[in-house]
């Protein structure tokens, strides 16, 4: 043992790796200050306003909370924002996956565009994605006379906060699959191919296994952008309390009503709902460290043309 | 035919429902838009964006975001480099933190901030005495727009401190230079780009947010109206051919603002692969 020099503590070496390590690295004390700042800058920015929910969701007691949480209205707002994301996530998922599998297996003209067109609610103010449906099916939209005539109701009502949801979430879970899918390649699938696995058994068995994380991923982004929405389905909802209010639009209701308490009830619900992803975002990181970064990058890169990464 | 061009089974299914799926979720809305617009004429798009009221919010809209997304540059870089650089006690905290304006809805986090610098609450109540009025006024906006664009800054630098390759620091390091030289002249430049990528996304995010500020904001016209919100009033007053005006406008801006970002992503990808 003895004869192996260790070369990373070599005796007397410790003021040279000093000199090594202050040649790269700041200094302790700068070190300290930019954590300081950072670590202001998240408490005021990030950590405060969620502790103001909270604390205003308890601050008349539990009494006042429980009452908020058996009051019909608020109920029903739960309701209703649970029916829009129970419709709008399996929906998006399903075309996340087709999308990705559609633009990462194949080469067809129009490509890009399609690629384009499934960013663009990403970058798009959400008040638009309510505004473009109002336009379609709203009373003076081009389809309202038609849907007035035949007694169907889209704006104002569930469909069209369906709609307005569905567009602003659907980027998502495609997003989240594209580079993941696009850096995984198609040997395996093309290998299940030659030996006879039809193309549901390939997506059942190869694909889907392969991209788990990825998809949790996207899903739970999804999902909680679904139940959080508030531009664009308060430009198509009636916003009518007990009827077609969901809960972030309920949050507004209540605060405009000065029942602060009971607003702040229901955000601490929507709080702990964003924890959650949150935490289940690390969790699908801790399990799949590189499926995750694919996936979050491309989300907050939104491209249009050139296929990154 | 398409048995034929491509190998792996599916290309009828999943093409054609992302293409159904595409077309009328976002190009037969758009359509609408467009067709909206134009079915107005030009003297009244051109009378509705240029509307005194309508103006005043692009200041807001177009100027406080871009005063955000350069604060949130300083703050999401200084994080980004922390996060990738340092080793502290609560750092995965704070990384797993930094996503949190993206996952919290907007309609809580615009009653959370209002709550918190509403005069007579929590730090309110400190800077009404001096004078400092933050909601209910422009600053208020710009707390918001800094809310919700940060992670932004964060996740396009981090990824990238990480690729730097350490050899060049020891090189500078040998080569004489100190701390500060190997940041200024060799750290920093790789890391512009995508500096600049992080600002230009968060201020596109800032552009077109709605939730978050007008809670805040008060709606004052002429003081914090943003434009999405001016959508809002000309649909209630069923000016659909209005709103389709501003709606098309705003849809050009963010398309600018996107069509930068990815000029500038090009351009810091091509320096990462020298990298």
């Amino acid at each position: 043992m003895a004869s192996f020099i260790d070369f990373r503590n070599p005796p007397g070496s410790d003021r040279r790796a000093d000199t090594a390590i202050r040649a790269t690295a700041e200094p302790l004390w700068v070190r300290r200050v930019v954590i300081g700042i950072v670590a202001l800058f998240f408490f005021f920015f990030l950590f405060l306003p969620l502790l103001v929910v909270f604390q205003g969701a308890l601050a008349k007691g539990v009494d006042v909370l429980k009452e908020a949480f058996t009051d019909h209205d608020i109920l029903h707002s739960i309701w209703m924002t649970l029916i829009v994301a129970l419709i709008t996530v399996p929906a998006n998922t399903a075309f996340g996956i087709a999308a990705a599998w559609a633009i990462t297996r194949y080469r067809f003209t129009g490509r890009q565009v399609l690629l384009a067109l499934i960013d663009l609610p990403l970058w798009v103010s959400p008040v638009i994605g309510g505004l473009i449906y109002v336009l379609l099916y709203g009373r003076r939209g081009y389809f309202g006379p038609w849907l007035q005539a035949h007694d169907i109701k889209i704006i104002f009502a569930l469909p069209g906060m369906v709609l307005a949801t569905t567009f602003v979430t659907f980027p998502f879970v495609a997003r989240s699959l594209i580079p993941l899918m696009q850096a995984q390649g198609v040997e395996e699938e093309e290998a299940a191919l030659t030996l006879g696995a039809s193309g549901l058994q390939i997506l059942r068995r190869i694909t889907l296994p392969k991209i788990r994380w990825g998809l949790f991923y996207g899903v739970i982004l999804c999902n909680a952008r679904a139940m959080g929405e508030f531009g664009a389905v308060s430009v198509v909802s009636a916003k009518i309390s007990g009827k077609t209010n969901t809960m972030p639009l309920e949050i507004e209701r209540l605060y405009n009503d000065y029942l602060f308490p009971q607003a702040f009830a229901v955000a601490s619900a929507l709080s702990l709902l964003a924890l959650l992803t949150l935490s289940l975002k690390t969790l699908a990181e801790w399990k799949n460290r590189r499926q995750f970064e694919a996936g979050q990058r491309s989300l907050l890169e939104p491209t249009i043309e050139p296929l990154h990464p | 035919m398409s048995k034929k061009k491509h190998v792996l089974p599916g290309f009828r299914t999943s093409v054609g429902w992302t293409v159904t799926w595409v077309s009328l979720l976002v190009l037969l809305p758009l359509a609408a838009l467009v067709g909206k617009t134009a079915s107005g004429g030009w003297e009244h798009f051109w009378e509705t964006v240029t509307d005194p009221e309508v103006v005043a919010t692009y200041r807001v809209s177009f100027g406080i975001s871009f005063i955000a997304a350069l604060i949130n540059g300083v703050f999401g870089f200084l994080a980004a480099w922390i996060f990738a650089r340092y080793d502290f006690p609560g750092r995965r905290l704070l990384e797993a933190a930094t996503d949190l304006p993206f996952a919290l809805p907007t309609a809580v986090a615009g009653i959370a901030l209002t709550a918190l610098y509403s005069p007579s609450e929590w730090l309110g109540q400190y800077l009404e005495p001096l004078g400092i009025k933050i909601a209910f006024a422009p600053a208020g906006v710009l707390i918001a727009m800094i809310f919700i664009g940060f992670p932004f800054v964060v996740r396009a630098v981090q990824p990238v401190i990480e690729d730097l390759s350490a050899d060049v620091e020891e090189a500078a390091a040998c080569l004489g230079a100190n701390r500060w030289q190997t940041i200024r002249y060799v750290i920093l430049p790789p890391l512009l780009p995508a500096l600049f990528t992080g600002i230009i996304m968060s201020y596109g995010r800032a552009v077109g947010e709605y939730g978050s500020i007008v809670f805040i904001s008060g709606n004052i016209p002429f003081q914090t109206e943003i434009t999405p919100l001016m959508i809002f009033q000309k649909l209630e007053q069923y000016d659909y051919t209005g709103a389709a005006a501003l709606g098309f406008t705003m849809l050009l801006a963010s398309l600018v603002i996107v069509l930068i970002g990815n000029r500038l992503q090009t351009w810091g990808n091509r320096f990462r692969k020298l990298a």
